[in-house]
Order: C-alpha cells, then sequence, then structure tokens
C-alpha cells in the first residue's frame, strides 16, 4: 500500500527502504520521484545512475532505467550511457564520498565537459554505510570514526568545486526544504549542460550520534533554523554565513552541451 | 473547482517510528504509539501534507475520497 506518487516511480516491492529511521535520504528521493513527476518526464526516457553508498541504493529503489554501479563511477557510466544515447534524461544519484572523494576526478572532468546529465549528491557529512568514516563533507572540527579528536581538514563546498570545474548549473538543496529542492532538481533536469544539485541530508545514526546532534527531529530542526536563501546570504557577511547551509540556485553560465558538440563533429566529418 | 476530498492513509508496516511527521505536523495529527505512528486526531487535520512531505519512509500521505 503506497501513495500514487511512489507506486508509480518506486519498486514497491523493494520497499521499505534499509535507510536507517529518520534518515534524510528517503525524503530527498522521494524529491527525484516528485521532479520527474512535475515535468511530466516519460519514465521509461529516464535513466538513473548511482554508485555504492548509502546514498546510491536508491538506484534499486527507483523504478527507472537504473544502474547500480562502482564506486565513485556513476558519472563515468553515465558519461557512456549519454554519449551514446543523448536523447535519454541521465540523472546520477551520488553521496557526498562518492561524488567528492572516491569519484573525485570524474565529478570535475563530468563538469568540465559540460555533458548533460544531472548530478544529484544526497550529503550527509560522512561515510553512512561503512560506519561513520569522515568524509571530504565532514565539517570542520566534526567527529567521525576516523576522526574521534575531530576532523582537521576543510570540508569540500561541492557546487563550488563543481562550478569553478565547469558545470553549468549548480543549487543546494535540503531533506528538510523539500519543496524548494523538488523546484532546484527539476531546474537541475531541465538544464541543457552538466547540473549538480548538492542536497544536505541527515545521517542520524552516525553523523548524529558522534556529534551528538540529537535525533532526527533535532536534525531537522537543525536544517530548519540555520538555512538560508541565496537572496539573503547576499545580504550577509561571511561571519553571519559561518555554519548556515545556503540553499536555492548558486550558479548558472552557458557552455555548448557535450553531446550536442560532439554530434555536430559526427555531421561533420561523416561519408554522407 | 474545487479539489477531491482526501484523507490521511497510513501504512504502518513501512513506519520506522522516527516521528518525524508527528514533531511537524502543524496541528498536533499524529503521534507514536508504541515504535509506529498513530493519527491520534483527525479531526484536526488540515490536509496540509506536511507528513506526506517530511516521512523519509512513505508510511503516510494524503489520498484523494470520492465522499469524504
Amino acid at each position: 500500500m503506497a501513495s500514487n506518487l511512489v507506486k508509480k516511480y518506486f519498486r514497491e516491492d523493494h520497499l521499505p527502504h534499509i535507510w536507517c529511521p529518520g534518515c534524510g535520504h528517503g525524503v530527498l528521493m522521494k524529491d527525484v520521484a516528485q521532479a520527474v513527476e512535475n515535468l511530466g518526464l516519460d519514465k521509461d526516457k529516464v535513466v538513473l545512475v548511482s554508485g555504492i553508498g548509502c546514498s546510491s541504493r536508491a538506484a534499486g529503489y527507483m523504478d527507472f532505467n537504473t544502474m547500480h554501479t562502482t564506486h565513485g563511477r556513476a558519472l563515468a557510466f553515465a558519461t557512456g550511457i549519454k554519449m551514446a544515447r543523448p536523447e535519454l534524461e541521465v540523472i546520477c544519484i551520488m553521496g557526498d564520498g562518492d561524488a567528492s572523494a572516491i569519484g573525485g576526478n570524474h565529478l570535475i572532468h563530468a563538469a568540465r565537459r559540460n555533458i548533460g546529465i544531472t548530478a544529484i549528491v544526497f550529503n550527509n557529512d560522512i561515510y553512512g554505510m561503512t560506519g561513520g568514516q569522515y568524509s571530504p563533507t565532514t565539517p570542520y572540527g566534526e567527529k567521525g570514526t576516523t576522526a574521534p579528536y575531530g576532523n582537521i581538514d576543510r570540508p569540500f563546498d561541492i557546487p563550488k568545486v563543481a562550478e569553478a570545474a565547469g558545470a553549468t548549473y549548480t543549487a543546494r538543496g535540503s531533506a528538510y526544504d523539500a519543496v524548494r529542492t523538488t523546484k532546484l532538481i527539476e531546474e537541475g533536469i531541465r538544464h541543457k549542460g552538466f547540473s549538480v544539485i548538492e542536497c544536505a541530508s541527515i545521517c542520524p545514526t552516525y553523523y548524529g550520534r558522534k556529534n551528538k546532534k540529537g535525533s532526527a527531529v533535532d536534525m531537522f530542526r537543525w536544517q530548519k533554523e540555520n538555512s538560508v536563501s541565496v537572496e539573503k546570504a547576499k545580504t550577509m557577511t561571511p561571519e553571519e554565513l559561518e555554519g548556515k547551509l545556503v540553499i536555492g540556485e548558486l550558479s548558472r553560465s552557458e557552455f555548448p552541451e557535450l553531446t550536442e558538440q560532439y554530434q555536430k563533429i559526427i555531421d561533420k566529418v561523416q561519408i554522407k | 473547482m474545487a479539489g477531491k476530498a482526501k484523507k490521511l492513509v497510513l501504512n504502518v508496516g513501512w513506519c520506522k517510528g522516527c516521528g518525524v511527521c508527528a514533531a511537524f505536523c502543524p496541528k498536533g495529527v499524529l503521534d507514536l504509539k508504541g515504535d509506529k505512528i498513530a493519527i491520534v486526531a483527525e479531526d484536526k487535520c488540515i490536509r496540509c501534507g506536511l507528513c506526506e512531505i517530511r516521512c523519509p519512509d512513505y508510511a503516510i500521505w494524503l489520498e484523494e475520497v470520492e465522499n469524504a
């Protein structure tokens, strides 16, 4: 028994999912389904590619053409799919470690090429599936099982990294702000080049417990109280923005999309 | 044109008892009974759908009904 949206876009026999109670990923996965529904896409023309990690289980639960690949390589497989079948909507769901550590190289080069893929990063600031090791997005000073005295690295700002590498659309949403996040994902899918939507998730089991963030409800509340819209952020100082979650469309630029450029070369050199 | 009436539906088998829906319900319609969600004040429900949006486990939603 499920809602119409869940019946349409999920493999109901694979539910309930195995994510922990209160995990933000469940909310974000539904936002992806809602975005596809709002855009009126044919779900048989949508390909969902994932890597490895908690986030990447989405490819098993969602009823599109799906591919659950190796750790960090979702974008590499997705690049192959998009190059072979440019008419398909290719969406990657990745985790923070998956996208920015193990697959960091794929992320920057997919961005550099501006290939028409929508990269959605479920960022819970930790490696959840393997037991709470700190990731490239774990905030400075916060704890993980491999950072028992606090993380001494600076975290990546994934949308900034992607923008600097050439992504032509970047945005940040959150598990709390589901309605806006759905809209940002819609925009990302609609955008022709490479788009990156970082979605701030919550991991009450590992990140939350290690850092004494309270229950899932407390963590959602933290997101509610510490989210700042892009518009508001423009009026704030860097000190005021410290520790805040800036939500909204972060950047948009123009550059020819890779598969279109490639088709032009084929048309030019192919013997008729 | 008036929309169809909606009612709250639960799939308790999918509920993991995180309590997020109850905590963010603006009208106190929901509460945990044991480890699972329960509708405790259906008459107060304003059909805002926040519980459906926030439930990470798709265990609660609004469904259109013919006669409410």
